[in-house]
C-alpha cells in the first residue's frame, strides 16, 4: 500500500486504488442492507398497527381447548396450552422427519444397488420403481396411500364384535396391536441387551485389532447377531417371558386400549419414503457408478472376495459423492412432513401453524416460530451429514 | 427472532401492497368496480358453485346485497373460496373486501379479527352418526372417533361437549370441509360434528345419505354472520345495513316483486327503507335507493331463506329461530330511520 504511488493524491485516484475502492463497496452494501431491513421493520410495525394487529409471545400460556388425535411423548388434554400444543407438533414432526429419513436411507440404498444388479428381472424392477415414485407429485401420492389404501379398509365395527380381543389389527382406524407391558424382570432383559450392545463393540475392536496382527478374521457380524439379539432372548425366556401383551378390546365404537398408529401417519409416511428413497436410489447408483472400474478389477486382483469388494472397495468410495446430495434429500423429507396438513396427521405445519394460528390470529410469531423450527431442524441435520462427510472424505497423502 | 418475525409480516403485507387504508374500502371498490367477498370451498345453501361456475348461497346473496347497495349491480361480486383456516388472514390482510362465510360470532373473533355486521343465520352444532350405530343421543358416544374441521369453534365446542360430559373421543381434524365429509363417509370416524345447517348440507354429499341421522342435540350457539376489517367504520355501517335492510324488508312485506311499487307506498317507514324519501343511504355515502336495489335485484331475507336453504331445497331447513321476531324467531333487525 505504502509503495503505491496512486494512493497518495486526491479523490480521482482514490477511485483507482482496488483496495479503497473495494472497501467502498462494502460500505455501500452494507448501507443498503441497513436501510433494506429498516424499512421493512418500520413498515411492518406501521402495518400492523394500522391493522390493529396484538404482539407478543403471550398467546402461547392460553389454553388451546381442541383435541389433537396424536400426541408421543407429550401428555396433552384439551385444558393444555398453546405452548404444548407447539410441543406436540413439534414432536410429531421430529418423529416423522427422523423415521422417514432412517426407512428412506435403507430402501434408497436397496434399490439403488439393485439397480445396478446384473440380473434382468431384478435391475428392470428397480428401475421401474424409481421412474414411476420419482415422477409422481408427492401430494399425489400421499392422497393416494391415504384415501386410495388406507381409507378403504374395513372399519372396525365390520370386523370385530364388541368385547372381543383383538392382538393386531389393520383396519380404517390404523394398525392396531397389543401393548408390550413389562413386568418384574424386565429391567434384567434390558440390561442384557444394552451389555450385549457394549460386548459387540468390545469384540469389534478386538477382532480389528487381531486382524492387523496377524491377517486372521473373525465372525465378527454373526457374533454381534449372537451378543444383540440372541442373549437379551435366552435371558427374556430363562426369566420366564417377563413381558405381558395387553391385547385391544372391541367397544361399541372401535378398538380400546392397545397401540395405534394412526393411519394419517402410516400414509404420510409411506408416500414421504417411497418418494424420497427413489431419490437416494439414483444418488446411489451415481455414486457407485463414479467410482473407477479399475478399483473392482484392482480389488479381484489382489484376491478381495466379490461381496468384500463392494463393502471395502466400492461403497466408501462411492459415500463421498452420495453423502452431500443425500444430505439435500434428508432436509426435503423434512420439509416436505408438512405436506401433512393435506391429510390429518397433526405435525406442527398443521397443528401449530394451522389451527393455533386460527384461533389465535397471531400469524407474525406463530409463522417466525415455525419458520424458526424447520430452520434449526435442517441446520442440525447438514450439520451432522457435514461431519459425517468430513469424516469420510479423501484424505490426500 | 425481531428479523424472523419482520420478515413473517413481509411476506404478509406484500400481499396487500395497494389495498385501501383505513376508512377508504368503500372508495376501492367504486374504484375498481366490484366486491371482493370471501366465501366457502363450497357449502350447498350457503357458499356453493353451480356447474357453470355461478355462485349462489345465503352467504352468497349477502354478498351481492352489498354490490347491489354500493355499485348497483349485484353481479359486481367476485368471490375467494377460502378455507377455515385461512379465512381472517385473508380479510385482515385485505385479500377479501367483506368475509361472508358462514362464520360463527364471538367475542374473541370479533376483536381479533375483524368487526361483526350481524347475523344471517343462527345456528348450533350438532352431530350426524350412521344409522347403523345404533346411537339416539350424543351422551352415548364415549369413545367415539369424531371428524370436524380444522381451525372452527365446532373444533372447539366438540373438545369442551366431551370434556364437560366426562367422555372419551378421538377427534381427526381436516382443513377442507370436503375432506372430512369424504373422511366420515369412509368410516375414518363414527361421527361427523359441525353446525347443524352444515350438517344438512353436506349430507347431500354423502353416498348414501338416508343411511345417516342427525342427532337431536345441539351442542352450542352458532350465530353465522359476515364480518369486515377494523377500522373503516363506514364500510362496517354499509355492511351492516345492507343486512338490516333484507330482515327489514322482510318484516315490512317489501319483496322484489313488489319492490318497484312501494316508492308511492302510504307507509313512510317503507318509503324510507327504499329510498324515496329521507336520506339514509348519504348517511353512509350511498345513494338513497340503496336497500331498494337490494331488495329489487336479491329479495329480502325470506326470498333469500327460500331460495337457499329453505324446505323446498335440499337442505330442507324450516325457518326456525331464523323466523322473524315477530313470528317466534329471534331475527330482529333495527329500525332504519
Amino acid at each position: 500500500m505504502a509503495n503505491n504511488p496512486t494512493s497518495s493524491s486526491g479523490a480521482a485516484s482514490l477511485w483507482r486504488d482496488p483496495d479503497k475502492r473495494a472497501i467502498l463497496y462494502q460500505v455501500i452494501v452494507v448501507a443498503l442492507i441497513i436501510w433494506f431491513v429498516g424499512s421493512i421493520i418500520s413498515n411492518t410495525a406501521t402495518n400492523m398497527e394500522d391493522r390493529g394487529l396484538a404482539s407478543g409471545f403471550g398467546f402461547l400460556k392460553t389454553s388451546a381447548g381442541f383435541g389433537i388425535i396424536s400426541t408421543p411423548l407429550i401428555s396433552y388434554s384439551e385444558g393444555s396450552s398453546y405452548g404444548v400444543v407447539f410441543l406436540v407438533g413439534l414432536v410429531n414432526t421430529i418423529i416423522m422427519a427422523f423415521v422417514g429419513c432412517v426407512l428412506a436411507l435403507f430402501l434408497g440404498f436397496f434399490v439403488g444397488i439393485a439397480r445396478l444388479s446384473k440380473n434382468w428381472l431384478v435391475q428392470k424392477i428397480a428401475t421401474a420403481y424409481i421412474e414411476l415414485f420419482r415422477n409422481v407429485p408427492l401430494l399425489l401420492q400421499i392422497l393416494f396411500w391415504y384415501s386410495a389404501v388406507l381409507k378403504p379398509l374395513p372399519g372396525p365395527r365390520s370386523l370385530y364384535e364388541a368385547g372381543q380381543k383383538v392382538s393386531l389389527s389393520l383396519n380404517n382406524r390404523g394398525l392396531i396391536f397389543a401393548e408390550p407391558i413389562g413386568q418384574a424382570g424386565m429391567g434384567t432383559v434390558w440390561w442384557a441387551l444394552l451389555g450385549g450392545v457394549i460386548l459387540a463393540f468390545i469384540v469389534r475392536w478386538w477382532a480389528k485389532h487381531r486382524q492387523m496382527k496377524t491377517g486372521k478374521q473373525f465372525p465378527i457380524f454373526w457374533t454381534a447377531v449372537a451378543l444383540i439379539v440372541a442373549m437379551p432372548l435366552v435371558v427374556y425366556f430363562v426369566l420366564g417371558s417377563p413381558m405381558d401383551f395387553v391385547p385391544a378390546e372391541m367397544t361399541r365404537f372401535a378398538l380400546k386400549g392397545g397401540v395405534t398408529i394412526i393411519p394419517e401417519f402410516i400414509a404420510l409416511l409411506l408416500a414421504l419414503v417411497v418418494y424420497t428413497a427413489a431419490f437416494i436410489a439414483e444418488i446411489v447408483r451415481a455414486g457407485i457408478q463414479s467410482v473407477s472400474h479399475g478399483q473392482t478389477e484392482a480389488a479381484s486382483a489382489l484376491g478381495i472376495k466379490p461381496n468384500h469388494r463392494m463393502r471395502l472397495v466400492v461403497v466408501p468410495q462411492a459415500m463421498r459423492v452420495i453423502v452431500p446430495p443425500l444430505t439435500s434429500q434428508f432436509l426435503n423429507l423434512t420439509k416436505n412432513s408438512s405436506l401433512a396438513t393435506a391429510i390429518a396427521y397433526p405435525d406442527l405445519f398443521s397443528v401449530f401453524a394451522g389451527t393455533t394460528l386460527n384461533q389465535t390470529g397471531q400469524a407474525v410469531e406463530i409463522m417466525a416460530m415455525t419458520l424458526a423450527v424447520y430452520l434449526t431442524l435442517s441446520l442440525l441435520t447438514s450439520g451432522f451429514m457435514n461431519w459425517y462427510n468430513s469424516r469420510i472424505k479423501l484424505v490426500e497423502r | 427472532m425481531q428479523f424472523l418475525k419482520t420478515l413473517g409480516v413481509t411476506a404478509l403485507f406484500v400481499a396487500s401492497a395497494g389495498v385501501a387504508q383505513a376508512g377508504e374500502t368503500l372508495d376501492a371498490v367504486k374504484a375498481k368496480g366490484f366486491v371482493q367477498c370471501g366465501v366457502s370451498q363450497g357449502l350447498p345453501g350457503f357458499s356453493n358453485p353451480d356447474d357453470q361456475g355461478d355462485w349462489t348461497g345465503l352467504d352468497v346473496d349477502f354478498c351481492r346485497a352489498m354490490a347491489a347497495a354500493v355499485l348497483g349491480d349485484a353481479e359486481a361480486v367476485k368471490f375467494t373460496p377460502l378455507s377455515a383456516k385461512v379465512r381472517f388472514t385473508a380479510l385482515t390482510s385485505g385479500e377479501v373486501d367483506v368475509l361472508s362465510r358462514n362464520t360463527t360470532w364471538t367475542m374473541s373473533r370479533d376483536t381479533d379479527f375483524g368487526e361483526f355486521v350481524g347475523v344471517n343465520y343462527y345456528d348450533g352444532q350438532g352431530f350426524m352418526v350412521p344409522k347403523s350405530l345404533g346411537v339416539a343421543s350424543a351422551t352415548e358416544l364415549s369413545g367415539a372417533a369424531v371428524c370436524t374441521n380444522t381451525g372452527t369453534t365446532t373444533e372447539l365446542n366438540v373438545a369442551d361437549y366431551f370434556r364437560a360430559n366426562k367422555m372419551d373421543y378421538t377427534v381427526v381434524a381436516f382443513e377442507k370441509a370436503d375432506e372430512v365429509v369424504a373422511a366420515y363417509d369412509a368410516g375414518r370416524c363414527d361421527v361427523y360434528t359441525t353446525d347443524r345447517s352444515g350438517l344438512a348440507a353436506q349430507r347431500t354429499k354423502l353416498s348414501k345419505p338416508d343411511d345417516h341421522v342427525v342427532l337431536p342435540e345441539i351442542i352450542s350457539k352458532e350465530p353465522l354472520g359476515p364480518l369486515v376489517r377494523h377500522g373503516d367504520n363506514e364500510w362496517g355501517d354499509i355492511a351492516r345495513w345492507s343486512l338490516n335492510c333484507m330482515i327489514n324488508a322482510e318484516e315490512m312485506g317489501v319483496s322484489s316483486a313488489n319492490v318497484a311499487d312501494m316508492a308511492t307506498s302510504t307507509n313512510p317507514a317503507i318509503k324510507r327503507l327504499v329510498g324515496a324519501e329521507g336520506d339514509l343511504g348519504s348517511k353512509i355515502g350511498l345513494d338513497n335507493a340503496f336497500c331498494g336495489n337490494i331488495i329489487a335485484s336479491v329479495g329480502n331475507y325470506a326470498e333469500s331463506y327460500e331460495r337457499n336453504v329453505g324446505p323446498d331445497t335440499p337442505l330442507k331447513l324450516e325457518r326456525g329461530v331464523n323466523a322473524l321476531w315477530s313470528q317466534g324467531g329471534v331475527l330482529y333487525a333495527a329500525p332504519m330511520r
